[in-house]
């Protein structure tokens, strides 16, 4: 039903059931928020979003208040600025203050409060927050001293990841933000995914830096510096550097990376074309030898490490296989090294990923051959965006260059990792022609893309009728767990991926970016694979050419050995 | 054999989360206090995250994470105590026990609790240790009620 009310004077037209601050932002109207996010519950615990409406005494919180008939709004008077001037006034009136040396400076929510409420003067000095760093993770950095506690990390970790491994402790003033029994990130049940970061207005939460460590081995002579970018790194490195989002700049990407210093530059869409090959093989082996159903893809490895804890029954559904950034480095440090006579010791390698759980994956002590491990280090997109920058370099002014070969050269379903969904429309098309002989006539399996965060399809292959389910967010995941748990068996093949929508809203990934920007991200991924030629993992030729000089078959005795893992129960505190 | 916590949870078929704060209680009373494992185990229980649990937990100032020592000693910082100087005497105390309120000395002898109001102002400032209360508590005074308490460890 619709109605209308009157904002600022003007008469607008609302929907029964929208909250006042829905039908704002749909007429491009914009009043500040801090706790809301868009899709879940309101909370109205910030009152950043109050709003003045007519025969009210007090203000309302324009985020969690149902429009009314004729309700009057004014969104912006003095009462309504000072307010909310007055809430930013507080939140900084603990803050550290430390903006110059902090990793969200010129991108801080709170800043830009202040600024646009015109904060000028110190009017309320309060004791300085003094919390310990939590520096325990892997992946991720956490400084309470910067949290204003707007609770979007504790959501995000409970509403849309289904983890829960942080939470307010404490009350009043001595809240904050910890970890069950205050033990640190690294042995709570953290999945390492880097959503919290993403939805962090202010400092509080960043990744764990490899950006020193790199630099070091940049510039020690003994060793070759390799690097690989995973697929959804070309399509939103662009936003760091002001181009629209989704652009695509590989090209120039490469080349920022030779000017860095890096003596090879890869694409680890190759290796997802390789993940593919075993991944493929292995569903339909287990399909065709009643093996453990479904499969359940494993080159998330936020979902690894969530499986491990909470659904450690489902560990035989996992596929085996490593994720393209390990098989990379295990390659890079086996036949790479090899080819080039390179000794698997003076090689650092580093991958640059749109993820934290990435940095997690990569220490693994599964992830070593002989005690040399497959990956070194581990940048997020923003690392390398700041990497670019510190070097001086202009991305604009550089000529686009192409990666280096063999493992740079990707088919175009290999890119498609970069989105949910990518994975298995990958997958599909080469297990097609695993069971069938032939190609598939077309290659689109649209019942699996899209940003919708669970998506199934059936895919017929030759006699054999394929069910697949696609769910990104963790607490998807546990909903189809959930069923299988249950007894379902009409899906064979399940892809996951912790972060909504996959890698390119990835926790490494530029922060700030809206759904449209991810949208552009995808539509980009598949633009990319609509004029590709080489659209199968199998056809990649580097890919024939790998398995013809050096690992023999997929699921062979070397694949075994270089590209499969295992993994282990962990208990959850 | 059954845990402690386990045979709490037989007396909450069903429960919901809705339970979880007489739960705790319970579990405190029994224990002495909520260990990790406790929570952990009631968290199965109810099907909710321990951090989730925690949050709870420490939001109220009846719940303790580590083991009471064998005198419980509480503080008031009431209204009519903190007029009288309760916070001289709970600094003083915190240095002679050399323990922060809300944990335990390493001998396990004394904890130290700060509570709101105990409701007997007309002796403040007062202490309780093991609900005996001690009335008019001054620094100089501390040393020798601890001194009481100390000596009965000994002489046992």
């Amino acid at each position: 039903m619709n109605l209308t009310i009157e904002v600022n004077n003007n008469t607008i037209e609302a929907k029964q059931g929208e909250t006042i601050l829905d039908v704002l932002n749909r007429h491009g109207m914009s009043v500040p928020t801090l706790c809301h996010m868009k899709g879940l519950f309101p909370t109205g615990s910030c009152r950043m979003c109050v709003v003045e409406v007519e025969g009210r005494r007090n203000l309302v919180t324009a985020c969690s208040e149902p429009v009314m008939p004729g309700m009057k709004i004014k969104t912006h008077s003095s009462r309504v600025i000072e307010s909310r001037k007055t809430i930013v006034e507080l939140l900084l009136s603990n803050h550290p203050d430390d903006c110059l040396y902090c990793e969200r400076n010129g991108n801080c929510e709170l800043q830009k409060l202040s600024e646009d409420l015109n904060v000028r003067e110190r009017r309320i000095s309060g004791t300085k927050n003094n919390y310990k760093l939590d520096v325990s993770s892997a992946s991720i950095v956490r400084d309470p001293a910067k949290c204003i506690l707007c609770g979007r990390c504790v959501r995000v970790c409970d509403e849309i990841e289904g983890v829960s491994a942080i939470e307010f402790v404490g009350r009043g003033s001595k809240t904050f933000i910890d970890t069950s029994f205050n033990h640190g990130l690294n042995l709570s049940t953290c999945i390492n995914c880097g959503q919290c970061i993403m939805v962090c207005p202010t400092g509080a939460l960043k990744e764990k830096p490899h950006i020193s460590e790199i630099k070091n081995n940049l510039s020690d002579p003994s060793k070759t510096v390799v690097i690989q970018y995973a697929p959804s790194i070309s399509v939103s490195l662009a936003e760091e550097f002001g181009f629209q989002p989704g652009h695509n700049i590989i090209g120039l990407m490469n080349a920022a990376l030779r000017r860095i210093g890096f003596d090879f530059v890869f694409d680890t869409s190759f290796s997802a074309d390789l993940t593919i090959m075993e991944e493929a093989s292995e569903l339909v082996h287990r399909i065709t030898n009643q093996g453990v159903l479904p499969m359940i893809t494993s080159c998330c490895p936020g979902w690894v490490k969530y499986a491990e804890e909470f659904s450690h029954d489902m560990l035989p559904h996992l596929s085996s296989c490593k994720s393209p950034q390990q098989m990379m480095g295990a390659i890079i440090k086996s036949y790479f090294a090899e080819t080039e006579g390179l000794a698997p010791e003076n090689i650092y390698s580093v991958s640059v990923m749109p993820c934290t759980a990435k940095k997690f994956e990569q220490q693994r002590e599964e992830m070593t051959q002989n005690g040399i491990s497959d990956v070194d280090a581990v940048l997020t997109t923003r690392e390398l965006a700041r990497l670019i920058r510190m070097h001086g370099i202009d991305i604009n002014k550089l000529e686009p260059e192409l990666a280096d070969s063999p493992l740079g050269t990707r088919s175009s379903a290999g890119k498609l990792f970069g989105s949910s969904g990518g994975v298995m429309e990958a997958a599909i098309r080469t297990a097609h022609y695993f069971v069938t002989g032939k190609e598939m006539v077309k290659f689109q399996v649209k019942g699996v893309r899209g940003l919708e965060g669970r998506k199934e399809a059936f895919v017929q292959m030759g006699d054999l009728r394929v069910g697949v389910a696609v769910v990104s967010g963790l607490k998807n995941a546990a909903d189809i767990i959930e069923e299988v748990r249950n007894g379902r068996s009409d899906i064979h093949f399940i892809e996951v991926m912790a972060c909504p929508g996959g890698c390119i809203n990835g926790g490494g990934q530029p922060i700030g970016a809206d759904e449209d920007a991810i949208r552009a991200r995808m539509r980009t991924l598949y633009d990319i694979d609509e004029k590709d030629a080489i659209k199968v993992s199998h056809k990649n030729p580097y890919i024939v050419e790998l398995y013809d000089k050096f690992l023999g078959k997929p699921l062979g005795h070397k694949s075994h050995h270089l590209l499969h893992t295992h993994y282990q129960k962990r208990d959850i505190f | 054999m059954k845990s402690t916590v386990q045979e709490i949870l037989t007396h909450y078929p069903n429960a919901g989360h809705d339970s979880l704060i007489p739960i705790l209680q319970q579990v405190q009373e029994k224990l002495g206090f909520l260990s990790e494992e406790a929570v952990i185990e009631v968290g199965k229980y109810l099907k909710m995250p321990a951090s989730k649990i925690f949050g709870v937990a420490t939001f109220y100032n009846q719940f303790r994470f580590t083991q009471p020592g064998k005198y419980h000693v509480q503080v008031c910082r009431g209204t009519a105590c903190h007029v009288l100087g309760s916070a001289t005497v709970l600094e003083e105390m915190e240095k002679q026990l050399k323990v922060k309120a809300g944990l335990t000395t390493r001998d396990k002898l004394f904890s130290l609790e700060v509570v709101a109001c105990i409701g007997a102002c007309g002796l403040a400032p007062v202490i309780s240790v093991n609900g005996e209360f001690h009335a008019k508590v001054t620094s100089e005074s501390i040393k020798s009620i601890l001194e009481v308490y100390r000596n009965k460890e000994t002489q046992s």
